[in-house]
């Protein structure tokens, strides 16, 4: 079979002779009609129609979701930093948020804001409080007492105290809630789909009903993994510049 | 012991024959002081009748605490675990409220200043010192003076001659981090971010308490010759009276529930304890305890005639108490006291050796006689 003629096959849905090809889109090309495991010519034919907008729907998803979470975390865990007893309520609230099942949110959400994005952000965030509040709470909990009597005791405020010294020396942990976060919500917006057609998760759901053909597939769960590994190192980078006392120590 | 024998002057009763107190040596730095603060460089602290009770709690933390401390005084706050020692000095600079009373620094009622402004003007120094681990040494020490929004060249030049005033070189210390320091660096480090901006008061809450032996002796030695050179009026508290002996002007030696029982100068304390819980507190070896404030130049020693240079030899500013124990240890046999020790620095620069004497046990006793009859009167003054 020619190249040629698998493209017409592949073009017309007339084509009922032969292999039942399915439609793979526009691209076609002797990979495709062999189906190989891996094509990296509709790769190349469908990066701009498919690939590229599903990525960058994908980081403006994770992005949105992990900076409004990281809002509200961070507002919170403030609070239950100066008054203790928001902690607990706050922890109890989130774990609930946090094990909600994730289609059973997104289907929670449809009856009060219809199926669409601002569903898949609520969701989103509220997965990430969690994560967030309790390491916030915890690195601003275990800066050392020392410290921070020191700090009061030369005059510092506690709005000084605040942004000079607890807040730094609560990075690390703050980071580490933000990676775990991040890549967290960049897994679950995968299957955000279901509400708002929007993400890596379009073109995943698309190649599961393909049938044999992996290639889409296997493009979009790796962006997906790629992404997830991307911002994560992304994050460890920011940490390293912004905490030069760690990276002091074995000097 | 120099130190020591240096202090012994300024405290003992000859102080008052001083000529005014020595110009503090940093007057080099008086360009950086202008304009820092209302107050005088080392200030006069005055505690009358301070009470202190937590809320819900039946007994006083600090019960009708009295006592002035003068400028430029070290004074140490000593007791027994619940003698409230700690909340006192906390007190002075409001990190814990009154319940009654009144504390006045130079003066003016600490009552009536904003907490903060209180504190940037009090040098603070707790004994895990509370080094900031994010910031580098400069950034540490530079914290108060930013507080003060001091200009950026005036902040970098104090910081330098601190480091100086510590013995650590600016050049390789002031970009570590407080992790890349030794425990003593650390500490120093501490009095230094606590000097930094010239505070007339220094509180400080067993600064040496985890430093080991060794170098808790030597760092004790530095801050008495720190503290020679920049007389500020200080607040020290720790629970080891041997620490409170050397390092006191004066002594507050404080009871359970925080009731003052003898505020006085360490010989006054060790010669007539006021009762039975200070002779108990300060030790039945008070008697030694007091040849420790004593250094053979105090002692009419025996000439050294027939004798000649018989037994160990030790330098004039050995203090009585350690050559006592050399004479124990040598079975009695007379010590060799000499002038112009080897490590000393003469006056005049002589490193010559010269028997002035002999210390035997007869030269003891003219000791301890005079010191009954003289120094009490001195120590009332």
């Amino acid at each position: 079979m020619s190249p040629l003629a698998a493209g017409a096959a592949v073009s017309s849905p007339l084509a009922a002779a032969g292999p039942v090809i399915p439609n793979y889109r526009s691209a076609s090309s002797s990979c495709v009609v062999h189906n190989h495991l891996f094509c990296t010519e509709w790769i190349a034919h469908n990066w701009s129609p498919i690939l590229w907008p599903a990525l960058r729907q994908h980081i403006l998803l994770t992005a949105v979701a992990v900076a409004l979470g990281f809002l509200i975390a961070a507002a919170l865990a403030l609070l239950a930093h100066r008054h203790r007893w928001i902690e607990r309520p706050t922890i109890m609230l989130t774990t609930v948020l946090y094990t909600i099942p994730s289609l059973a949110l997104f289907e929670l959400l449809v009856a009060p804001v219809g199926a669409n994005v601002l569903a898949a952000e609520i969701a989103l965030v509220s997965y990430t409080l969690l994560i967030l509040f309790r390491n916030i709470v915890i690195g601003l909990r275990e800066v050392p007492a020392e410290v921070r009597e020191a700090a009061e005791g030369m005059g510092m405020s506690r709005g000084q105290v605040l942004l000079r010294v607890e807040l730094p020396l609560a990075l690390p942990a703050i980071v580490a809630g933000l990676r775990i976060a991040t890549v967290t919500i960049i897994a679950l917006a995968t299957i955000v789909y279901v509400v708002c057609n929007q993400g890596l998760g379009v073109p995943i759901h698309t190649a599961l009903g393909e049938g044999p053909f992996k290639t889409e597939l296997i493009a979009a769960g790796g962006l997906a993994i790629l992404l997830a590994l991307a911002a994560d190192a992304l994050l460890v980078g920011a940490q390293w510049l912004l905490t030069p006392w760690l990276r002091a120590r074995g000097a | 012991m120099a130190p020591r024998a240096a202090r012994g002057l300024l405290t003992g009763p000859l102080g008052l024959g001083l000529p005014g107190r020595d110009p503090p040596l940093n007057t080099a730095d008086t360009a950086h002081n202008e304009g820092l603060s209302a107050f005088p460089r080392a200030a006069e602290l005055q505690l009358r009748e301070v009470s202190k009770r937590y809320d819900g709690q039946r007994a006083h933390a600090i019960r009708e605490l009295t006592l002035t401390v003068p400028a430029g005084e070290v004074c140490v706050l000593v007791g027994p675990s619940g003698s409230g020692k700690t909340t006192a000095m906390r007190l002075i600079n409001r990190m814990i409220e009154l319940t009654a009373g009144d504390i006045l620094l130079d003066g003016r009622s600490v009552l009536t200043r904003d907490p903060g402004e209180l504190r940037r003007e009090i040098g603070y120094v707790i004994q895990q010192i509370g080094l900031f681990p994010h910031q580098t040494v400069t950034e540490n020490i530079a914290t108060v003076p930013r507080l003060l929004g001091w200009e950026r060249e005036r902040i970098a030049a104090r910081v330098r001659e601190l480091l100086e005033l510590v013995d650590l070189d600016p050049g390789e210390m002031g970009g570590r981090y407080p992790a890349q320091l030794s425990g003593g660096q650390r500490q120093r480090i501490g009095v230094a971010r606590a000097l930094a901006a010239d505070p007339p008061l220094m509180l400080m809450d067993e600064p040496f308490g985890a430093i080991d032996p060794i170098n808790r002796a030597r760092l004790q030695d530095e801050f008495l010759r720190l503290q020679s050179r920049v007389r500020k009026t200080v607040v020290f508290v720790t629970h080891d009276i041997d620490e409170a002996i050397k390092m006191g002007d004066r002594i507050a030696i404080l009871r359970e529930g925080g009731v003052l029982a003898q505020y006085d100068t360490p010989q006054e304390i060790l010669a007539h304890p006021a009762d039975d819980f200070v002779a108990r507190f300060v030790g039945t070896d008070r008697a030694l305890k007091r040849l420790g404030l004593s250094t053979l130049a105090d002692v009419e020693l025996v000439a050294p005639n027939g004798l000649g240079t018989a037994g160990e030899r030790v330098p004039l500013t050995m203090s009585v108490r350690d050559a006592l124990s050399l004479l124990i240890a040598g079975g009695g046999q007379p010590l060799t006291v000499l002038d112009g020790d080897r490590g000393g620095h003469g006056e005049d620069g002589a490193r010559s050796e010269r028997v002035v004497g002999l210390f035997t046990l007869e030269a003891l006793g003219g000791l301890l006689e005079h010191d009954a009859a003289g120094v009490p009167q001195a120590g009332q003054s």
